[in-house]
């Protein structure tokens, strides 16, 4: 569905990116894994436009979308979760869903009821400021905010940076029941063994180039990517 | 008896020389500095040229009415002031938006720093300070009209058969009741209207809110026109009160500034409470208390002096030093906002 397809490019100084490859498709989970510096947010940011690439092509729908702006691509169905800042602090937690919502026209109502479902404790607070929440509650409304615009992809930097591990749990327990409404996922993760866990596919980045990629099951039984990525 | 005269008798200079006052002024303050909280919150610099935007709505409002009194037509008890708002408002909408697309979306397309902007500022300041002195010249100009008085200090004296007055300005309850109202629509305004969550998304995060699909030049365009309408509004309101001296409206830039800071910059609510302690605490300190004490204190007590603690000459000191005070103790203002 979204995939970028050799991209080279960098923020302005050296390339970050080297000819790396990415894709997600329909009601799948993708994980981004690799060490400090790979490229792994910066691959992914590339899909939504934030860095200029000086190769490659980002398709999305069988569509070129490679010299669309980021707001662009929001508005065809792309969903970015930010590994920080990634609420709106001095707003509550239902206006921070509403601005998820911003773009489109129709009642919001049922999508978040559906929310308010898969996320309960949102409910509850729903008119508390975002910036009073705790670190995993901030975290449900940052994926909440971004589910809201009824996403194709959804794309996630690191949502598990920083939270405990059951939150951590909870989390992916979440993005599993997200895919299944249909969505696909895209997320880069420091936690690989978890992530890769419930992954159907893996991407293991280094400097900027792909070096395995496999189903998240294959990747974890791997002994090369167990040695040299996830600490034996 | 004599004594619960002597107190009310009191009460009422107190009224009559601090808080009618106090209330008229911090609205035009409260005003002022929601206007210059905004462009920090969604610009992210200090708009210097923020008392000269309101010198310029006050400027056309000015020759509007003097256009229309010209014309024979007023609001009778009202000031025509008010039938020349809008045409102040839009010409100034104009200047802003105009001066936005000239000079601020430059530095922005460039990801200027904020203080590139604000040195900005103080170019556009100095241009429409000479814009609106070459207009309409730099002295003194007389446009109010209508009633003079809510309530008069005779007509207080005679029905309550107290000594001292009362006075109430038409002009001073009338910015009381439109910065009330403003401040409403404008809180209405940023709370339940889409455009008005998304400033302040804008505002609170500006990353995300792109990421959420906000259009930030359209948040920048109703921003400025907000502005517009604040800085002329509290400028003719100011004008009415006092009134219309260009060079009054720069030295304004001072409390409006400290009111901003002093609430925390960025908070709309700050700036109205930041508005009034600054309005206030000029209005208490300048006063002369001298007939106060001699109405509470026995006569063996009355004081020698004026009982005054500074010379109104020096008001301005009086929001330089809070504002020095606020930003060594807490840099955020009252209410956290952002640092500068």
């Amino acid at each position: 569905m979204l995939s970028g397809q050799d991209m080279v490019g960098g923020y302005g100084g050296a390339d970050i990116l080297k000819g790396c490859s990415i894709e997600v498709d329909e009601r799948e989970i993708v994980v981004i894994v690799g060490p400090n510096g790979a490229g792994k947010s910066t691959a992914m940011k590339a899909l939504l436009g934030m860095l200029p690439l000086k190769q490659g092509t980002v398709m999305f729908r069988d569509r070129n979308i490679t010299q669309l702006t980021p707001q662009d691509r929001i508005a065809k169905g792309i969903a970015f979760v930010p590994q920080t800042h990634n609420v709106f602090t001095s707003m509550t937690v239902l206006e921070n869903l509403e601005m998820g919502a911003f773009l489109r026209n129709d009642d919001i109502a049922s999508s978040l009821d559906q929310i308010y479902q898969l996320f309960p404790v949102l409910a509850d607070k729903r008119n508390q400021l975002a910036g009073e929440l705790s670190g995993g509650q901030r975290q449900q409304v940052a994926v909440a905010r971004a589910m809201m615009s009824q996403p194709s992809v959804l794309m996630l930097d690191e949502p598990t940076a920083g939270v405990s591990p059951i939150v951590m749990d909870e989390l992916f327990e979440r993005i599993l029941e997200i895919r299944e409404t249909g969505v696909a996922i895209m997320m880069v993760e420091q936690n690989a063994r978890q992530a890769l866990a419930i992954a159907d596919r893996g991407y293991v980045l280094v400097v900027g180039e792909n070096r395995y990629t496999d189903s998240g099951a294959a990747l974890l039984a791997n002994p090369d990517v167990r040695r040299s990525f996830l600490g034996g | 008896m004599e004594i619960v005269t002597d107190l009310i008798n009191a009460i009422v200079l107190l009224l009559n020389y601090i808080v009618v006052p106090g209330l008229s002024y911090g609205s035009q303050l409260a005003l002022g500095a929601l206007g210059i909280t905004l462009i920090f919150g969604i610009l992210r610099f200090a708009n210097f040229a923020h008392g000269d935007s309101m010198a310029f709505g006050t400027m056309i409002t000015v020759l509007v009415t003097w256009w229309l009194q010209s014309h024979g037509i007023n609001l009778g008890p009202l000031p025509t002031a008010l039938l020349a708002l809008p045409a102040g408002i839009l010409m100034t909408i104009a200047l802003l938006v105009v001066t936005d697309k000239c000079v601020y979306r430059h530095y922005r397309r460039q990801k200027a720093v904020p203080v590139i902007f604000m040195i900005a500022s103080m170019g556009v300041m100095f241009m429409t300070n000479g814009i609106v002195r070459f207009v309409i010249g730099p002295n003194d100009q007389r446009f109010l009209d209508g009633e003079r008085f809510l309530v008069s200090a005779r007509e207080f004296k005679a029905t309550t058969g107290l000594s001292e007055g009362l006075s109430i300005k038409l002009s001073q309850g009338l910015t009381i009741v439109v910065a009330l109202i403003l401040v409403a629509l404008l809180f209405w305004f940023l709370q339940k209207t889409r455009t008005g969550k998304a400033m302040r998304a804008y505002s609170d995060n500006e990353e995300l809110a792109l990421l959420s699909g906000v259009d930030p030049d359209r948040v920048v365009l109703v921003t400025w026109v907000i502005t517009a309408i604040l800085a002329t509004i509290a400028g003719t309101l100011y004008g009415l009160d006092k009134s219309f001296k260009p060079f009054t409206y720069l030295q304004l830039l001072l409390p409006m500034f400290a009111a901003a800071i002093v609430g925390g910059i960025g908070n709309p609510v700050g700036a109205i409470v930041g508005g009034f302690v600054i309005a206030f605490s000029e209005v208490m300190v300048t006063y002369a208390y001298r007939k106060v004490f001699v109405y509470l204190l026995p006569q063996s007590l009355e004081p020698g002096g004026l009982m005054q603690l500074l010379s109104t000459d020096y008001k301005f000191a009086v929001s330089f030093v809070i504002l020095v005070l606020v930003l060594l103790v807490r840099p955020t203002g009252i209410f956290r906002g952002k640092v500068l």
